[in-house]
This record gives structure tokens, C-alpha cells and sequence, in this order.
């Protein structure tokens, strides 16, 4: 039982980064139905971000944060802007190619500068101290990375709920047309959901380079898929289907690599993408109909 | 569109055809050559980028300061030795094209990858153009030296380093012998030969010492969660944990068993050999860590400690690691081979390498087998708080 309950723990924290990355994914998907494959790699320059400044001047974790979600949020936009506003009445599969590229031009652009060597953060950024708590082990920084997310996914719904730019967002994710008719600005609708949805990214970015301590700059890669399986799986283009799913993953991964298959843990994770595009491509919480990708 | 790729495949199909007889027409060039003007050239073919690039960069960097030393000195056989460096970007591919384009270039001897992976791919280009090919560090068991398919040697595949059988005895024995340990846990790194390698032969040894291995578990190399293996390792009663594999998962495996409040010893091999292991694991966690290697710096050893001294010398009091030590030794054993073939064509050089006898260097003595293969010695290395405090010679 003991032994459960530290996989839920170890579950809860790799799922709640993916949860934040899914969100990302769905957002932009929900708006101008585009997957950004460049989304994980956005996550992996809020982690150099974060590294630079907690590195080179010795600032702390919030300030580290916050200067990676708006270095982030900054280059959702300009992404954006350069590489998927011109392709927006291209055929969809123009801009999904260029998503690639874009991921693609992140990852060796920074290889380029930086050299593909892992990097580690320097010590105590965050607290290493590890609470036992009835034999499960749990420490300050899983505990700081299940609270930021819930957190920033409360902002989120917060944001897309209750303003008037969420309810823009959600307006032009319906009908875009319909939504220009009635005086929203769609492009700045758009940018606006890049801007969240990098920014979350960023900040995925930031804890998994501390909570792992290794950063390269292709370390964007694997979470960024994995979350995409968490939006497919939680519905995508759903928020709420985005967070389910992330945790939903994160527990799935952990359990299959703890109970007997670690070599299975990834193949476990796209059996589900596969299994969830045949049964039920509108995932858990999607509404149904259409087709998905 | 249809019409327009035909064009395209056709046009890549006479390109690649003009590329291959350029390189055949090469290759026999190449076995007169080895020598242009009045330098030997050294093809060094190394992971300079990419996911091992730093055991790459340093064997390169122990390489030319051999090289630099032996110029210094007049040279091998009245000609400087100059090396020419390819990256492989830690690619079998990629190493592959670096060796063609080496030996395309003439060069007597070829040097590297010093992965094990890496260095295979490239010699089937050794072998056909008649160059030798030297790794330091590629340690696997299989079809490097000896061909797996016909059980041959191959004539011009050669390496200074011991193998992985050989690590991974030694650890088993160490963790026997020296940590009185009776049950073991493998987590292993299933991505490579290396570490399928050092698993198998410590699974052997261990056993054959009397001992049981109680978990076998595996990873993939880029996995960055290990938690909740670990967490279910934890849950069996063992005394060692072998971790095969390299240090950018094997520190994020100290940390995170450290974590979860694991106490056991951590034992692995020279994979394990970089400062980065203990920043990213975080040095207080690194503590009871073992790994076997091929050279040490807490070796008072005269060869070692001069070797040690002329590279803070010129590293501004920096301490080399084993992979400079042996690009270091590389250098030297091929301008002693060079000179005892008394001549720069690869076949001669070939022979002599392989004549090789008790060949002294920073890593030890070594003489090479029948089968391309060394015989020598490892060290294992003890780490505290992050830092390697002590090391024993363990034949």
C-alpha cells in the first residue's frame, strides 16, 4: 500500500507537468485547430531561460519563473506571427508541417549556441528536503510543482471563463467568422492564446529543469509527445480534458514503468493515443463528433 | 508532381552513384598514401556534439596533446603528425560518413568514435580501405575486434581500452569481495550494447560468486523519471545496485534513489566518469557510488602522475579524467607503432600495432592479444559527497 501510494505521488508530479504542457496543446488546437508540435520545445527554452538567469545571476526560483513564462510567452507570439499567421487559410496539414520545422529551427538554433551537452542547475534553487510521511517520501519540490500547476491551471480557467479575452477566445474557438462579424479581433485572439499557452509552457519548463536537474536542447521532445497523448486522451481542444488527461498519464506511465514493465512505460503511453483515436477520438471529455488531427 | 519526383529520385540516384565511385576510386589511393608533404595525418573521428560528445572531446583533447608532445620532440620518422578531426555528433550513421571522408582524405590511421556503437559503424570502412581503426574507450564485448559473423579478427580494428566482460567482472567481483554485498538489483540502460554488456557480465560473475540477483529492471537513455522503478526496487531486499549505463542517467538515478531514501551502494562502470555525474545528481547524494575505470588520478603511479602534471600544465591546473588519459595513450601507442613499422602505410602500421608488447602509457601497461584485444588492468573508484576519494587497482 505503501509502495502504491508513493507510485500515486511519483504519478501526481510527472502528471501535473504534462498537464500544464497538455494545456498548451489544447488551447491552440480549441483556437485555430493546429497542433503545435513546437510546444515542447518552447517548454525546453523556459528551461535554458531559467537555467541562464538562475545561473549566471544568482537570482532565485520565482524571479527565474516568471522571466522564462514572459521570454516564453514573448516567443509563443512571435512563432505565431512569423511562421502559422501567414499559413492561417492554408491547408491544415501546411501549417502542421511547419510546426515541425518550427520545432525543429528551436532545437537546433540552441544546439548551435549551446552545445548539445546536458546542463545542470546549480544547487539549492529549490530546497531539496524530503518530507516521510507514513513511509511515502515526498519532497519540497514535487509538493512546489503539484501546487504551481494547480495554481496556474486555476488562472487559466479563471482567465478563459470569467474575462472578457477568455470569453473572445472562446468565441473565436467556435465560429471565427462569426466571431469577426461580431467585432473580435481574431488575430489578437489568437496570439493572445499562444501568449497562455506558451507561458505555461515556460513555466512546465522551469520545474522539470530543476525537479529532473538536467537540461538539453532536446529535452522537449518526449514530454511534448506525451502531453500531446494527454490532450488526444483528456478530449482535445477541452481545458479541463487537458489537465484529466495529463494526471491520467502521468499515474498510467508510473504504474506500467513500477509494476513490472519499465521498458513499456512510452510504448504504454502511445498504445493510448492509438487506442483512444479508435474507440473515442474526442477523448474522455471532448465533445464528439469530428475528426480529430 | 508525380513526374517532378521521378525527376528529383532520379537526379539523388545519379548524385549518390557519382559519390560512391568517387569514393571507390579513392580507396585505392589511400593505401599508398597516409603521408602528404611533411605530415603523417591522424583521421580523428570523434563525438565533438550530440548526446556523448563529452567522452568525445576528450579523448580529442588527450589526443593532441600526445600528438603536440611527440611533435615537440621532433615528430615520428622525421614528419609532425597532424591530426584532422571529423564530428560524428554521437551518430552510428554520422560516423560512418566521418570515416569515409577520412580515409578519403589519405589518412594512416584513424582514431576513434569512442563509443562502442559508433566505432563499429566504422569499420567496415577501416577494413575495406585497409586503415587501421583505434577506439580508446569502445569497450563492448561483441563484434568490434573479432567479427561475430566468420570469428575472424579483423586486421585493422584495434582498441586500448579492456572490455565490458571485463568491467562488469570486476564490479561483480567488487561487489562480492570488497562490499561483502550477497543480493544485487541491475538497472540497466537497454539502449546500448555497452550496458547490455557490463549487465550480462556482472549477472554472470555475480552469480558465479555466489550471490543472487534479486531485480532486473531497465531504462532508455533520455528517460529522465525513474521514480517509480525505483520505487518498486526499493521494496526488495538487495545490498548493491548495478547501474549500467552513462552519467546523465545514472546521476539523475543517484538523486532520485537517494530521494527515496535508498541507502545501498551504487556501483557502475567508466560511463560513469564525468564532473557532471555529481552536479547533476547533486553532491550530497552521491555518496557509497563505485564505478571501475580505466585510470585514475588518485593513482600514485609514476606514468600517471607525469601524465597528470603536463596536462594541468597546459589546462590551467585542470584535473584530466580517464577519457583524456587514454586519447593521451591512443596518440602514443599509434606514433609507436608508426615508428617501429618504420614506415607511414596503413597495412605496416597495422602489423605493428597488433606486435604490440607491454606498451606503458598514463593507463597502465598493456599488450596486445591475438584477437586485437588488450590485456591490462581497472581501477575502482569510490565517490563521497560527489567527489572520487579513493582508488583501487583490481586486476
Amino acid at each position: 500500500m505503501e509502495r502504491f501510494l508513493q507510485q500515486i505521488v511519483n504519478g501526481v508530479s510527472l502528471g501535473s507537468i504534462y498537464a500544464l504542457i497538455a494545456l498548451g496543446y489544447t488551447m491552440v488546437y480549441g483556437i485555430i485547430k493546429l497542433i503545435n508540435f513546437a510546444h515542447g520545445d518552447v517548454l525546453m527554452i523556459g528551461a535554458f531561460v531559467s537555467f541562464a538567469v538562475t545561473t549566471f545571476t544568482r537570482l532565485g526560483f520565482i524571479p527565474a519563473l516568471l522571466i522564462s513564462m514572459v521570454t516564453c510567452m514573448c516567443l509563443g507570439v512571435i512563432i505565431e506571427r512569423v511562421a502559422y499567421k501567414p499559413l492561417r487559410n492554408s491547408s491544415r496539414i501546411a501549417v502542421l508541417i511547419t510546426a515541425i520545422g518550427v520545432s525543429l529551427l528551436l532545437e537546433y538554433t540552441l544546439m548551435y549556441f549551446v552545445g548539445a551537452q546536458t546542463r545542470s542547475f546549480r544547487q539549492g534553487v529549490l530546497p531539496a528536503t524530503i518530507y516521510n510521511i507514513g513511509g511515502v517520501r515526498i519532497s519540497v519540490q514535487q509538493i512546489i510543482i503539484i501546487l504551481l500547476s494547480l495554481v496556474l491551471m486555476m488562472l487559466l480557467q479563471f482567465i478563459v471563463r470569467k474575462t472578457k479575452q477568455g470569453k473572445a477566445m472562446r468565441a473565436v474557438s467556435f465560429d471565427k467568422e462569426a466571431a469577426q462579424l461580431m467585432g473580435i479581433n481574431v488575430d489578437r485572439t489568437i496570439s493572445f492564446t499562444f501568449l497562455l499557452g506558451s507561458a505555461l509552457a515556460g513555466a512546465a519548463g522551469v520545474m522539470v529543469g530543476i525537479y529532473y536537474n538536467s537540461i538539453d536542447p532536446l529535452m522537449g521532445m518526449m514530454p511534448g509527445l506525451k502531453a500531446f497523448v494527454a490532450a488526444v486522451f483528456g478530449g482535445i481542444g477541452n481545458i479541463p480534458g487537458a489537465m484529466v488527461g495529463g494526471l491520467s498519464i502521468g499515474v498510467i506511465e508510473t504504474l506500467v514503468a513500477g509494476y513490472g514493465a519499465s521498458l513499456y512505460r512510452d510504448a504504454a503511453v502511445f498504445a493510448i493515443l492509438i487506442l483512444v483515436l479508435i474507440l473515442k477520438p474526442s477523448g474522455l471529455m471532448g465533445k464528439g463528433g469530428g475528426s480529430k488531427v | 508532381m508525380c513526374k517532378k519526383l521521378g525527376v528529383v529520385a532520379l537526379a539523388l540516384v545519379l548524385v549518390l552513384s557519382l559519390a560512391l565511385t568517387g569514393c571507390s576510386a579513392k580507396k585505392n589511393n589511400a593505401g599508398s598514401g597516409g603521408s602528404t608533404g611533411g605530415t603523417i595525418k591522424i583521421g580523428a573521428n570523434y563525438e565533438l556534439s550530440g548526446a556523448v560528445a563529452t567522452y568525445g572531446n576528450d579523448s580529442l583533447n588527450g589526443l593532441k596533446m600526445a600528438v603536440k608532445e611527440i611533435n615537440d620532440n621532433g615528430g615520428v620518422l622525421g614528419k609532425k603528425l597532424e591530426i584532422v578531426s571529423k564530428d560524428n555528433k554521437s551518430d552510428p550513421a554520422q560516423a560512418t560518413s566521418a570515416a569515409e571522408a577520412l580515409a578519403a582524405q589519405g589518412v594512416a590511421v584513424m582514431a576513434g568514435p569512442a563509443t562502442s556503437g559508433n566505432f563499429r559503424a566504422t569499420l567496415p570502412v577501416a577494413q575495406s580501405n585497409k586503415i587501421p581503426a583505434i577506439s580508446s574507450s569502445a569497450t563492448a564485448d561483441d563484434d568490434i575486434t573479432v567479427d561475430k559473423a566468420t570469428g575472424k579478427t579483423r586486421q585493422f580494428v584495434f582498441r586500448t581500452c579492456f572490455t565490458d566482460s571485463f568491467q562488469g567482472k570486476i564490479m561483480a567481483n567488487y561487489a562480492s569481495n570488497n562490499l561483502k554485498g550477497k543480493k544485487a538489483v541491475i538497472y540497466a540502460d537497454s539502449s546500448s550494447d555497452y550496458a547490455k554488456g557490463l549487465a550480462a557480465n556482472f549477472k554472470k560473475q555475480f552469480t558465479e560468486n555466489g550471490g543472487t540477483i534479486v531485480a532486473e529492471e531497465a531504462y532508455v537513455a533520455g528517460d529522465k523519471d525513474f521514480n517509480a522503478v525505483l520505487t518498486t526496487i526499493k521494496s526488495k531486499q538487495f545490498d548493491v545496485m548495478f547501474v549500467p549505463g552513462y552519467y546523465q542517467e545514472a546521476g539523475l538515478i543517484i538523486k532520485q534513489a537517494r530521494g527515496l531514501g535508498m541507502k545501498q551502494p551504487i556501483l557502475g562502470a567508466d560511463g560513469f566518469d564525468s564532473p557532471e555525474l555529481a552536479s547533476i545528481a547533486g553532491a550530497s547524494n552521491v555518496n557509497d557510488v563505485y564505478f571501475s575505470n580505466h585510470y585514475s588520478s588518485l593513482d600514485k603511479s609514476n606514468e600517471v602522475q607525469d601524465f597528470i602534471n603536463a596536462y594541468k600544465a597546459a589546462n590551467n591546473g585542470k584535473e584530466p579524467n580517464a577519457f583524456i588519459a587514454m586519447g593521451y595513450d591512443l596518440g602514443k601507442y599509434i606514433a609507436d607503432a608508426i615508428k617501429r613499422a618504420n614506415s607511414t602505410d596503413p597495412v605496416k602500421i597495422a602489423d605493428a600495432l597488433a606486435s604490440t608488447t607491454s606498451f606503458t602509457g598514463a593507463t597502465g601497461t598493456f599488450s596486445v592479444g591475438p584477437d586485437h584485444n588488450v590485456i591490462k588492468s581497472a581501477v575502482v573508484i569510490k565517490m563521497t559527497n560527489g567527489q572520487q576519494v579513493s582508488a583501487e587497482r583490481i586486476k
